[in-house]
């Protein structure tokens, strides 16, 4: 894939839950090495569509393609594919808690990558390593606090070197201090040209890092566009009123 | 009171009892394992399955649960054998106690597999686990130690509960006493003896399985906290 | 051969009969040795605690029908007459009353700490705050787990027949004697089993969702 196309494509999406739409005709593309961020009031929709981009729902309408493969209908055989493209880190961490902090990074890598064990741990090192944390290796979930969780839920994900990442409001559940230790390995990563799309609240985070911003108003895309020129001309009132409120 | 005790049979039929002892063992760890894989295959498909098989895992956990061990073995060895499917004792009393377990299983495995959070599945989908791996490697572990308390209880009241099948002949613990105290006439003390045999088998499985939960769990071995 | 006929039937509903009657007799003897074993257990004596321990551990390791025939035998070496029904009766409320006493000790410690607090401060003493305050709260936690244990005692009266006593069970094998169809007999035995303790379990799941509904 040359440099400046689109990684993820999403055109049109539709998301129903019963009676209820939650995503209506939403449309962005990130090309490779980008950073998004999407941004909205909840129940705006934009977890749902994230959730959508990492193949967790199927949609009504609508398509998706990450690195040229279709996501969201139920029974695509591109699913193995996009698990290998895409990595997910969840706002409430989900690690496994019966796990080490090793094993949870080396479960994926021996059952799905079918790395012999010892090329797994090499592995597991060198991305705790990434999100300083290589002293916890041996150490079970509980052991650790919020932030730290969230490092090596992160460095999960990375182990399997996917094309992009997809952060859920993975700061939301964390105090202030263990926050910025999160976006820091966060604005670490982006900097090392890893292709992101995060859903925050962080609005500082947001300006700082993201190249692309996208703003969800009632399951639309009610404003996009790079970051500094939409934070310094918002076009709607709906984004002023936000940008105004988080700050 | 004049009756005079008298343990001196022992010298001669220990052997016996230790025989029917070594028999319950054997009958009730065959009977454990298959139960408890009956029972978790049974609780997947109660948690993860259709409704059909929902229904079916319904009504096979129920028609278990509210009918009496006893007329389980009974159906097993006389009624099977009256339809043409002869089982020994032996045989009948491991497939019955298997059913009975698989039943109580489902219904403890249940509520450990309920436990475990949805999230925790589409975490492991967003790893690329295949379903299987998922269940494997992330379900039933947790959802094992979450329950492993009332699993093992159900384990050693199915140990004591073999002894119904000293009513079908199987040469059990019980069927045992019931042929010594026929012989000796020592009803009460031989009795005696077989309750605490019972008693000492109830320490051994539940010291087992104390074991065995150290080897399976390894986090609540080195941390010592439930999960 | 003797077809299974509507007087077998209506013979093995008049033994169910009897295995209700042993069941309200365990429920009740069970009841009455089992809640002084419960209070037993969270009594601040440490002997007390101890005593009723011993007791649940020993009835709870070993098999009822071990329990039944030591009843049973028993009762001859203290010169008395080999009653069936006294021996299961007997058997019935030893086993009862150490599964209740646990069921109800578990309840007990379920009521929370502050209303044991709460009733002290207002002064009233230990054993107007088991009655007024503590055990009224503890028989609503009971309730869904008691009448599942009932479904236990109905189950387990089958047992009784191995020492004689006609109550369902017996009464199936003694069809069984004379008409050789076993495996319609214990199904049809196992059927009125099944209507008497279902009813039981339904009752208990249902009990057990409205006391986590109003929670």
């Amino acid at each position: 894939m040359p440099e400046g196309e689109a990684v993820v494509r999403v055109r049109d999406v539709i998301k129903e839950f019963g009676p209820l739409r939650v995503l209506d005709g939403v449309g962005f593309e990130v090309v490779r090495g980008q950073t998004v961020a999407i941004v909205g009031r909840s129940g705006s929709g934009k977890s749902t569509l994230l959730r959508c981009v990492a193949g967790l729902e199927t949609i009504q309408g609508g398509e998706i393609e990450v690195c040229s493969h279709p996501v969201g209908r139920p029974g695509s055989a591109a699913r193995a594919q996009l698990r290998r493209d895409v990595g997910m880190v969840f706002q409430s961490y989900n690690l496994f808690p019966h796990l080490t902090v090793e094993r949870n990074i080396t479960l994926a890598l021996t059952l799905v990558k079918k790395q012999p064990r010892e090329e797994a741990k090499k592995r597991a090192a060198e991305v705790l390593g990434l999100v300083g944390l290589t002293d916890k290796i041996g150490a079970y979930p509980e052991q650790l606090s919020g932030g730290q969780q969230q490092r090596v839920a992160i460095a999960r994900s990375l182990a399997l070197q996917p094309q992009v990442m997809l952060f859920d409001e993975v700061t939301s559940a964390l105090d202030p201090e263990l926050t910025a230790e999160v976006l820091g390995v966060m604005e670490d990563l982006a900097q090392r040209g890893m292709t992101m799309i995060t859903v925050t609240h962080e609005m500082g985070f947001a300006r700082r890092v993201a190249d692309l911003v996208v703003f969800m108003h009632k399951g639309k895309v009610w404003e996009i566009g790079p970051t500094a020129e939409l934070f310094a001309n918002p076009r709607t009132a709906e984004f002023r009123q936000f940008v105004g409120s988080e700050l | 009171m004049s009756y005079k005790f008298d343990f001196e049979f022992l010298a001669e039929r220990w052997p016996d009892f230790v025989a029917g002892a070594w028999l319950t063992i054997q009958l009730t760890v065959a009977s454990i394992a298959l139960g408890f894989l009956v029972g978790t295959v049974c609780a997947l498909a109660r948690v993860y399955g259709g409704p059909v098989l929902r229904r079916i895992v319904g009504v096979y956990v129920e028609a278990i649960r509210n009918t009496p061990l006893l007329i389980q073995i009974f159906i097993v060895y006389f009624g099977l054998s009256s339809l043409g499917l002869k089982l020994s004792a032996e045989v009948s009393a491991i497939v019955a106690l298997t059913v009975n377990m698989g039943a109580y299983t489902t219904e403890i495995m249940r509520a450990g597999i309920q436990s475990i959070q949805r999230t925790q599945l589409e975490a492991a989908d967003c790893l690329g686990l295949t379903r299987l791996q998922t269940i494997l490697h992330v379900v039933l572990l947790p959802a094992m130690e979450r329950v492993y308390p009332a699993l093992s209880s159900q384990f050693v009241l199915l140990m004591l509960a073999s002894s119904i099948t000293s009513q079908i002949s199987a040469e059990e613990l019980t069927a045992t006493a019931n042929l010594v105290q026929s012989d000796t006439y020592r009803s009460f003390e031989v009795y005696v003896i077989v309750a605490v045999v019972y008693l000492a088998l109830s320490a051994l499985y539940r010291f087992a399985l104390w074991a065995i939960g150290l080897v399976l769990f390894e986090r609540r071995r080195r941390l010592g906290t439930p999960l | 051969m003797i077809q299974l006929s509507s007087t077998h039937i209506l013979y093995l509903i008049e033994a169910a009969r009897w295995t209700v009657l042993l069941s309200l007799i365990a429920f009740a003897g069970g009841a009455l040795v089992g809640l002084p074993l419960a209070l037993m257990r969270v009594s601040r004596s440490k002997l007390l605690r101890g005593l009723a321990s011993v007791y649940i551990q020993i009835v709870q390791g070993t098999p009822l029908l071990i329990v039944l025939f030591l009843s049973y035998f028993g009762l001859g070496i203290l010169g008395y007459k080999l009653d069936p029904l006294v021996a299961a009766g007997i058997s019935f409320t030893i086993y009862a009353a150490a599964f209740l006493g646990e069921i109800w000790r578990g309840c007990i410690e379920a009521v929370p700490k502050t209303q044991w607090e709460a009733s002290d401060c207002l002064g009233l003493n230990p054993v107007q705050q088991y009655a007024y305050v503590i055990l009224p709260q503890a028989v609503r936690i009971a309730t869904p787990p008691t009448v599942g244990f009932m479904v236990q005692i109905v189950k387990n009266t089958s047992l009784a027949s191995v020492i004689g006593f006609v109550e369902l069970a017996r009464a199936g094998q003694i069809v069984n004697n004379s008409t050789f169809e076993p495996f319609v007999i214990f199904a049809v035995v196992g059927a009125i089993y099944f209507a008497i303790c279902y009813p039981l379990s339904v009752a208990s799941r249902h009990l057990e969702r409205k006391a986590n509904a109003g929670r």
